[in-house]
């Protein structure tokens, strides 16, 4: 009998006594001043299942590999189809989205450990406020001067959407930070993602008419010359986002208007109505 | 005396918007969010969002909106507001279109709109197959300039437990639990809004984000608002069944042409790339030549569940029909609808562009929700900032977004959903702020003790769960939730079952009391907030299983064999006068709006007329 048997929690029928088992190494760490280590578990093996599904399977009877009763792993998740930007964690030392890691494709026992480059909350969860500050940083909005109904839009071609349209698929997941080696929980370099927002609402007619103030949002410490160029960002990018031609074509930019800031005071601007924004 | 300020339930769109409306006439609003509002399930929106801007020579108009609305949900969507809706559906689109929104282009760089579901128009604005993703970035990136601008101070991470109400019954606030310290605070507030999504997780497995419990609504009714019409839910025709959910497979792929067939042949086993035309049945094409693929949701589920469940005919004699796109050229489907192309080849395995897709019906949408009212200005649209708009029945406290029952009346349209969601938080901001103007006494002067009293009452509460040591498994108990609800109260109804389940919500209920809370840890114990999530979902679906067992008769998606109308004679219904008899009685007795209220004895239910000044109803067909 084991261990949860004789507690008497009233656990889920083991899955038809499943007959294939994956293993599972997944990091628990209570809060972040607790100490911190792997535990094993083994859950019952089902065609098509994820990660996330094996997490919660673990919920519906936490014992550990060992049979010994334990808390359910704590993760954060929502949408499940890679879209909410909630599940990024290292999956076999590799950091991804949980809920499309698929477990038949994945090499066994399966070890699931947070992303090491944000403060833990607790298990897989880590905190990312750094990311949602730096889109503050870099004003990723366009500059709205109401909700009131003054009709359409600028009007864009097929191709212009195209370009931004992918940009803006970036969910805030994390990964490309996770990948990044200039980045650690001590500095605070801002990363791809931001920088490709920056790119996404530059891009945008009306965007466009306060890009210098976003470019400048990308200077100084922490922006966009910290970057070394490593280019894993763009590797472990879930959707794909061309995160390399983002930094390159911001760096342009950036330099671009760094030039023009010491040789030409702009004066015209400054003069405008208004004011700069 | 402290300054006035809001409280905003909920990250989604509905939630977003309510917040923007708020904070452009100046007000400090606090938002509320379980997730980082940018991962809330509006994210998941795939097809588009629908206006009658009438970019394609069609003639659409926003009356035509409304009619096909109103009769899309077979006539009990609330018409009022579903005309002020889709009167301001262009300048809404018009608007995400000025905050960036990527929407696709024509080649004159004009908006595109696509064909859906219920609908002869090209009416669907759309940014690829992600359309609700890119309009939730939208509303959340002028939220965080607000943000940034100290107007909106958001508590993520945090769950809404229930109203603080004064003497009177007023809500004058919130009492919320930090998901991750678990610190429960007291958030005084002019007025709350609601917009918590909906129930998908009390049906186990179903579209919906792992996150929408539908918690904050059943915690609502159980304090006193009214919950309206809960039998009607939407199981939408094609998502890929998994382990963990059910994976949407939009609307969107039949609008760009895809078909639904299965082979005419039962329990053919050939590779249907090598079924020639002739032996396939495309039976949505051949029962409804008008519409075809794009046949309202509830009449394509249940033609799939036909063709599955009772002729046995589904592929390898299992629940699943073929979604087929492999027609249309890769470099289109890339460019119109990539985002559910991605989900299939991801989670499957086969990639839909050179194989057809298996789906089947699942759990998508809860047309009710919690009953607000809405005050009808001379063009039968929601009266301009009146604070009876998005109002529930417990005063200061509203509702917008799928959280209310209003707009989608038995059967929602695709590509409805983004917009109720937004036109609810237009109307429900400049509500709230009305409100707040006209009330008598602000929560500011409400004594303090009434907060300090609620806080209390919370963290005995969590302090009782903590303690829970019994044998049962919160988790377990809540897939039994699922697996019974799916069964039962999906797409066919039968009165027996319905009472079976609602024997076996009052089991579970029993169970609930000897569950043991898995987790005694103060940072981020996610059972803890679970069990109690938990009973606001027995509570949930309770209300949506007895509303269905005492409507004996079918609307929408509500379907009963048992109280089924036999076929007209005629193929237009209104040429068989005998059936148009019986249609109109049935119709006269069911023209209403199921309203429940909590009771210690469990739901009480009663009805009310549904006013139909904007359009008289008719049969609904679509053949």
């Amino acid at each position: 009998m084991d261990e949860a048997t004789k507690v008497g929690l009233n656990t889920e029928r083991r899955a038809e006594a499943a007959e294939k088992w994956v293993t599972f190494r997944i990091w628990r760490q209570e809060s972040a001043s607790a100490p911190g280590g792997f535990e094993e578990f083994r859950v019952p093996y089902r065609k098509g299942a994820n990660v996330i599904s094996c997490l919660m399977e673990i919920q519906r009877n936490p014992v550990n590999a060992a049979g010994k009763p334990t808390t359910p792993v704590t993760w954060d998740a929502a949408c499940l189809e890679e879209v909410c930007g909630s599940c990024a964690m290292n999956v076999n030392g590799k950091v991804r989205m949980a809920c499309s890691a698929l477990v038949d494709k994945l090499e066994w026992p399966i070890t699931l450990e947070p992303m090491r480059k944000f403060p833990m909350v607790r298990d897989l969860c880590v905190d990312r406020t750094r990311m949602f500050e730096s889109l503050k940083r870099v004003k990723a909005w366009i500059e709205l001067d109401g909700t009131y109904n003054i009709g359409p839009g600028p009007r864009q071609s097929q191709s212009e959407q195209a370009q931004r349209y992918v940009l803006s698929t970036c969910i805030t997941c994390g990964s490309c930070l996770e990948a990044c080696p200039q980045i650690t929980q001590d500095n605070d370099f801002m990363g791809a993602a931001p920088i490709s927002q920056v790119r996404l609402f530059n891009l945008h007619p009306t965007g466009a008419m306060h890009a210098d103030d976003r470019l400048r949002g990308l200077m100084g410490p922490g922006g966009i010359q910290d970057c070394g160029k490593a280019q894993n960002c763009v590797q472990v990018c879930p959707k794909e986002i061309p995160l390399t031609t983002s930094i390159a074509s911001m760096n342009r930019d950036v330099t671009r208007l760094v030039v023009k800031d010491l040789f030409f005071k702009d004066e015209e601007s400054e003069a405008a109505v208004g004011g700069p924004a | 005396m402290s300054e006035q300020r809001f409280t905003v339930v909920g990250g989604g769109l509905a939630g977003l918007m309510t917040v923007i409306k708020l904070c452009e006439a100046g007000h400090k609003v606090d938002l509320l969010s379980i997730v980082p509002v940018k991962r809330s399930h509006s994210v998941c929106a795939q097809g588009g969002i629908n206006g009658a801007v009438n970019t394609k020579g069609e003639g659409d108009h926003p009356d035509i909106h409304v009619k096909d609305t109103l009769r899309g949900g077979d006539f009990l969507a609330e018409q009022t507001s579903v005309k002020g809706m889709c009167y301001a559906a262009p300048g809404i689109i018009y608007l995400l279109d000025r905050m960036g929104v990527p929407f696709n282009r024509t080649p004159e760089g004009l908006l595109d709109f696509r064909r859906f579901g219920g609908t002869l128009h090209h009416r669907t604005a759309f940014a690829g197959a992600t359309t609700g993703q890119q309009l939730l970035y939208a509303l959340d990136e002028q939220v965080r300039r607000f943000e940034a601008d100290g107007k909106v101070t958001k508590f993520e991470y945090w769950e809404w437990l229930g109203m603080v109400k004064d003497g009177s019954g007023r809500c004058v606030g919130s009492v919320a639990m930090d998901l991750r310290t678990m610190e429960v605070r007291a958030i005084p507030a002019e007025a709350v809004m609601l917009a918590t999504g909906g129930p998908g997780i009390v049906f186990g497995r179903s579209t919906n984000s792992i996150i929408n419990t539908g918690t904050a609504a059943g915690r609502a009714y159980l304090e006193g608002a009214i919950y309206a019409n809960g039998e009607f839910i939407q199981v939408h025709p094609t998502s890929i069944p998994g382990e963990d959910k059910l994976r949407l497979m939009s609307e969107s792929v039949r609008g760009e042409g895809g078909r639904v067939w299965v082979p005419k042949k039962k329990g053919d086993t050939r590779d249907p790339l090598s079924i020639p035309e002739e032996e396939r049945w495309y039976f949505l094409e051949e029962k409804y030549p008008k519409y075809k693929n794009l046949v309202p949701r509830d009449v394509a589920t249940r033609e799939i569940f036909h063709v599955c469940r009772e002729l046995g005919m589904g592929l390898g004699g299992r629940d699943g029909v073929y979604l087929d796109v492999t027609h249309i050229p890769a470099s289109t489907l890339d460019a119109k609808i990539k985002g559910v192309m991605e989900i299939y080849e991801k989670f499957v395995g086969d990639d839909p562009r050179r194989h057809p897709m298996v789906i089947f019906p699942g759990m998508h949408y809860s047309m009710g929700g919690l009953y607000v009212t809405f005050e009808a200005g001379p063009n039968l649209e929601p009266l301009p900032a009146s604070p009876k708009n998005q109002a529930t029945n417990i005063p200061g406290l509203f509702a917008s977004g799928e959280a209310d029952y209003a707009y989608h009346g038995a059967n929602r349209l695709g590509a409805n959903s983004l917009l109720s969601c937004i036109y609810g938080g237009m109307i429900g901001g400049p509500a709230m702020m009305s409100y707040a103007r006209n009330v008598a006494k602000g929560s500011t002067s409400v004594a303090s003790t009434v907060f300090e009293d609620a806080k209390k009452q919370w963290a005995e509460r969590f302090a009782s769960i903590d303690r829970m040591n019994g044998a049962e498994n919160p988790y377990v108990l809540a897939r039994e939730l699922g697996e019974v609800m799916t069964e039962n109260v999906t797409v066919v109804r039968r009165n027996d079952r319905l009472r079976k389940t609602l024997e076996k919500l009052a089991e579970l209920k029993d169970r609930w009391n000897r569950i043991n809370v898995l987790d005694h840890g103060h940072s981020s114990n996610r059972p803890l907030s679970f069990v109690n999530q938990l009973w606001n979902m027995f509570a949930l679906g309770e209300v949506i299983t007895k509303s269905a067992l005492l409507r004996d008769e079918s609307r929408g998606a509500h379907y009963k064999p048992e109280f089924q109308l036999p076929e007209p004679k005629t193929r237009d219904p209104t040429q068989d006068p005998e059936w148009m008899k019986a249609w109109k009685e049935r119709h006269q007795k069911w023209a209403k709006i199921t309203l429940a209220r909590w009771t210690p004895q469990g739901s009480e239910i009663t009805y009310e007329d549904i006013p139909t000044p904007v359009l008289d109803p008719e049969p609904r067909w679509y053949a």
